[in-house]
């Protein structure tokens, strides 16, 4: 399910320079999104001591899962490669159900229908989708 | 059952009572269907699905599309037991459509992104979280006359 053509990532990399600028807003929504919409994603940042959805720390956050995704965006061509730092990351220290990895594009990809809603073609959003997906599974890579 | 907090009661019954189901409604239905291509399958019958221009200019889809939409009204009259409103309907997409509930799933996340984009910021995180429980329990009650 995870192979990108090379139709994908033209439309990815297109798609992203318009919408790059607005990188941070983007994952500051799609988090707080995630923590009012999924409740249950909320038990990993039993730590934060504002827990709230539009706490600065909830902003950072998404700002921070946001440039992840800037990245990978110059790495399409090796996700796995390029992500293999990343993916160690969410495997032995963060330890991320990668189920949760949908959600949160679920969540990236409602906001981006948010905020461009004529760019945000079909055509475009089942690209975005699969680079999600291939993503998320460049991170769930060293797992197990 | 089902509990629903007036503010959600009053978010769905706002979204439906603004909806433009012959614009939400195809484009729903079409993005599904180039989104997740393999939904197609049941759409044999329905002509050119080609590629995305065909699908999104194809009048029988559109039609469809609209359809479906419709179909979420009884859901949003008898929100208290969704359940049984759904229970024929379950059992006509089992035993007659053949349709694998998986696609109530994709068909409910292609809604929320078409609902999301008319919407723009007045579909809030709390919009949607209403929304979205609202379609689970819609794709719930349509997968529950499965056998």
């Amino acid at each position: 399910m995870t192979t990108l053509t090379e139709k994908d990532k033209k439309a990815v990399r297109a798609f992203w320079s318009k919408v790059s600028g607005k990188a941070e807003d983007i994952g500051a929504d799609a988090l707080s999104r995630m923590l009012i919409v999924y409740p249950q994603t909320k038990t990993y940042f039993a730590h934060w001591k504002d827990q709230s959805p539009t706490s600065p720390m909830a902003k950072k956050h998404g700002i921070t899962v946001m440039s992840g995704v800037a990245d990978a965006v110059t790495k399409i061509d090796d996700l796995k490669g390029g992500l293999l730092s990343l993916s160690e990351l969410h495997a032995f220290t963060l330890r991320v159900d990668p189920a949760n990895f949908k959600i949160i594009s679920h969540n990236i990809l409602v906001v981006m229908a948010i905020m461009f809603p004529t760019d945000f073609t079909p055509e475009v959003h089942v690209a975005m989708d699969k680079f999600l997906a291939a993503l998320a599974l460049a991170l769930a890579e060293k797992y197990r | 059952m089902v509990e629903w907090t007036d503010q959600e009661r009053s978010i769905i019954n706002g979204i439906f009572a603004n909806l433009d189901y012959e614009d939400i409604g195809p484009k729903a239905l079409c993005r599904c269907l180039i989104v997740y291509p393999w939904t197609q399958r049941y759409f044999g019958a329905f002509g050119n699905l080609y590629n995305a221009d065909a699908i999104k200019t194809n009048p029988n889809i559109a039609a469809h599309g609209i359809k479906v939409l419709h179909g979420l009204d009884r859901a949003v009259k008898n929100m208290d037991d969704i359940k049984a409103t759904y229970a024929e309907l379950s059992v006509l997409h089992s035993e007659k459509l053949h349709v694998d509930p998986d696609n109530f799933r994709l068909l409910a996340d292609c809604l929320s992104i078409v609902v999301a984009a008319k919407m723009g910021s007045a579909f809030t995180p709390y919009v949607q979280a209403a929304w979205q429980k609202f379609l689970a329990v819609v794709v719930s009650a349509l997968g529950r006359q499965y056998h």
